[in-house]
């Protein structure tokens, strides 16, 4: 988060903190924006999100139906229906369940069903593992979802009330994937603000599609689709992509008039104003990063940090226009696209397409391996030299055994 | 009870559709939809019927239709079910799916939604193959039928398994309704339908369907096949209410399967050995519906001393 929040907040009182982790940050900001449907399937390191919402709907603090689904593949196709159906709906799964469930992402997003699922994001196997990576989401990025990453218990909950906002915008229409770093998020307990409910209620108003399945005004959703047609389909879901750009600027804007925390919208960045280098980071990593800035900076060093919050839409205009004055820039990637480097790195570089300066890639952390201070200050290193024009690897895999042919 | 006279005909599927003349699945939607009304809100999964009554910009349904994938019909009902009830809105959720979409690739979506007795009607339109693409074998598809993956080979001719009890699969649910039922028995029909319509809870219609190209028949034809169908006993009319099973029409007289399959191109190819091989499933499955044995000349008559060996394989698979 970024630390000076916004000058014209209105707000006069701290909110209680909480001490908890990230899945409950998720399922207590699911429950404020008072969902109707939540279909669920468990998997670690998600479970407890389901769980702390099956607490309250059976506690009767949360008036929702909660679908006890056989598969996450029925998971999203229960939630594409809810939605449809005229329903707000929020899920959460992580790994092999967001894998499981592909094919109906692909129903969601066309179909403009603005369903939230949060992911937990967790190395989709094989081998298995349970821990970190963002392989799982990446695999979704052409899906038509909008797709963040989010840095602390806090902005977790937070997002899943903005995503809400977002993803029944008008303008976009689309669904949103939180994704939080799997137990480094999910399992780590943090002090967290909770926001009031009537604040909440402010912000979010009820979910009032224009099209449902309602027998009062029959409509037919996801016919099949000539090629005289589908194309048009196309590109309204990309223009809609395109237009959650600026709603996702307003709609944190608002936000942090209203709760007092900034984001930033797309992207967030920190000492960047006369940053000669950048790393271009995304979710927990994003912490100790800013650690490692001022531990340079204190050596003199100028470089700044730029933390990559939205995948999909993904901010080129606002990387190109932060990134402007910089020599070099590394981008940090916790899973690789297997043809030569990670998927934000990639994404970097036709964002950046034109600039000159090297852009250098640095995978870290895959499988959920600790990511530490010595790691990142390698990354700024490396990046250091490229800005001077040193011969450097593009791709480096850190702390990372074997060699790359 | 409705009867036929007072079925209204609101078109809630029109014509205008784009299915084979003398579609059976075409025929099934356009008679049920009549019976339930402009209440319901209807899902279809990947199928015959998604093309011919949804191809953009023409739309041949009047009640609200929803479609997703392929393998997801008790999930998708799930769905649109738990947002009907939580906006407070009286709206029937009914499913229309293809054996394929039932047997075989949506058996746990619709298990799960049986199991969970989630309050829809599932209906499922037993055509015997994956017809939309182009006739290939299911669970549902019935012994010796030719398809496109059980060809008429010189080794191998046709499809070599029994269909599949998925009968007494959605009904081991313990749902509270499961029927069978067939578009040339319309009053058995109409009936099931409308006790499903009535019905809370998890209601399955099992509807068997003809397809022309796929069964290779007349499309005069369809009703006079379903027919055919039951008096042989390939197909059986019953229902189980709450665990109670009811035959809900018995045929006074059993037919030889052979005058059933003879009305299709799909089985003129089986050879006197497999005609008696599906002959002895279809007199035993007899026996197990109607608690009595099948017509002596049909059912009783020895098999050729040179066939023991398949009786055998087959009283393994099926019992004695
Ligand atoms: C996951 C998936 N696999 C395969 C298909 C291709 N597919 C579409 S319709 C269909 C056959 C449908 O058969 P059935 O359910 O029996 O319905 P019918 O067309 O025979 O009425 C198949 C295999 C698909 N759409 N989705
Ligand atoms: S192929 Fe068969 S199921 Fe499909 S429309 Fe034609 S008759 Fe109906
Ligand atoms: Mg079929």
């Amino acid at each position: 988060m970024n630390p000076e929040t916004s000058p014209n907040s209105p707000r006069t009182h701290q909110q209680p903190k909480k001490v908890i982790t990230g899945d409950h940050a998720v399922a207590i900001g699911a429950k404020l924006c008072r969902v109707d449907v939540v279909p669920a399937y468990p998997i670690t390191p998600q479970t407890l999100i389901i769980e702390h919402i099956a607490d309250f709907v059976s506690d009767g603090e949360l008036d929702a139906k909660f679908l006890t689904m056989e598969s996450e593949h029925s998971v999203m196709s229960a939630a594409a229906a809810a939605s449809a159906s005229g329903a707000r709906v929020f899920t959460a799964t992580s790994s092999q369940g967001l894998a499981f469930m592909h094919e109906m992402l692909y129903a969601t997003a066309p179909l403009r069903l603005p369903v939230v699922m949060a992911n937990a994001s967790r190395t989709l196997g094989g081998p298995p593992g349970i821990w970190c990576e963002y392989n799982d989401s990446m695999g979704a990025r052409d899906s038509g979802w909008l797709q963040l990453y989010v840095e602390d218990n806090q902005e977790a909950l937070d997002m899943v009330i903005q995503c809400f906002r977002i993803a029944e915008d008008k303008r976009v229409l689309l669904p949103v994937m939180p994704c939080l770093d799997g137990f480094v998020l999910t399992h780590t307990v943090e002090p967290v603000e909770v926001p009031e409910q009537e604040e909440v209620d402010l912000f979010l108003p009820a979910y009032i599609p224009d099209i449902t399945l309602d027998p009062a005004r029959p409509s037919m959703i996801g016919t099949f689709m000539p090629a005289e047609y589908i194309m048009e389909l196309r590109r309204q879901t990309a223009g809609a992509m395109e237009s959650a750009k600026k709603a996702i600027g307003e709609i944190n804007d608002e936000f942090a008039r209203r709760f007092g925390r900034n984001y930033g919208g797309l992207i967030d960045t920190y000492r960047m104003e006369d940053a000669e280098i950048a790393l271009i980071t995304m979710g927990t990593v994003t912490s100790t990063s800013r650690d490692v800035v001022d531990e340079l900076r204190r050596e003199g060093r100028k470089v700044g940090l730029v933390k990559l919050r939205f995948f999909r839409p993904f901010p080129s205009e606002e990387l190109r226009k932060v990134l402007s004055g910089v020599s070099a820039v590394g981008v940090f990637d916790r899973s690789i696209s297997f043809q030569g480097g990670g998927q934000s790195y990639n994404e970097v570089r036709s964002a950046l397409f034109g600039m000159t300066i090297p852009i250098i890639n640095h995978l870290a952390g895959l499988g959920g391996r600790d990511v530490t201070r010595e790691q990142i200050m390698k990354m700024f290193e490396i990046t250091l030299k490229a800005a001077k024009g040193e011969k450097v690897n593009l791709v480096n895999w850190h702390n990372t055994r074997g060699e790359t042919l | 009870m409705i009867t036929i006279k007072e079925l209204s005909d609101d078109n809630l599927f029109t014509a205008g559709h784009t299915a084979c003349p003398g579609c059976g699945v075409a025929m099934s939607i356009r008679n049920a939809i009549r019976v339930l009304g402009k209440d319901a809100a209807v899902y279809v999964p990947a199928s015959c019927a998604v093309v011919f009554g949804t191809t953009f910009p023409y739309g041949a349904w009047k009640v609200p239709f929803f479609h997703t994938a392929f393998e997801n019909t008790g999930a998708c009902l799930t769905g649109m079910q738990a947002a009907f009830e939580k906006k407070g809105k009286q709206v029937i959720s009914v499913g229309f799916a293809g054996d394929g979409g039932t047997y075989d690739i949506g058996l746990q979506s619709m298990s799960g939604a049986a199991e969970r007795n989630e309050d829809v009607l599932y209906i499922c339109l037993d055509n015997e193959a994956y017809m939309n693409t182009g006739i290939q074998r299911s669970g549902g598809t019935p012994f010796g039928a030719w398809t496109t993956t059980t060809p008429v080979g010189t080794k191998i001719q046709g499809n070599r398994r029994f269909k599949k009890n998925l009968g007494d699969i959605v009904a081991a649910h313990e749902i509270p309704y499961y029927a069978t039922l067939s578009i040339g028995h319309p009053l058995d029909f109409i009936r099931k339908v409308e006790k499903a319509k009535n019905i809370r809870g998890f209601r399955f219609l099992h509807m068997f369907t003809p397809c022309i190209p796929g069964w290779k028949m007349d499309p005069a034809k369809t009703v006079e096949v379903t027919k055919r169908a039951v008096e042989s006993g390939m197909w059986t009319l019953y229902e189980v209410e709450n665990g109670e099973k009811k035959i809900t029409y018995k045929p006074g007289k059993m037919k030889s399967v052979k005058d059933y399959l003879m009305m299709q191109g799909r089985f003129r190819h089986m050879s006197e050995e497999d005609i008696k091989k599906l002959q002895m499933w279809v007199c035993r499955k007899w026996n197990l519906h109607y608690k009595e044995k099948g017509a002596p000349q049909i059912c009783e008559i020895a098999p050729p001393e040179e066939h023991h060996a398949v009786t055998e394989e087959h009283r393994e698979m099926h019992g004695p």
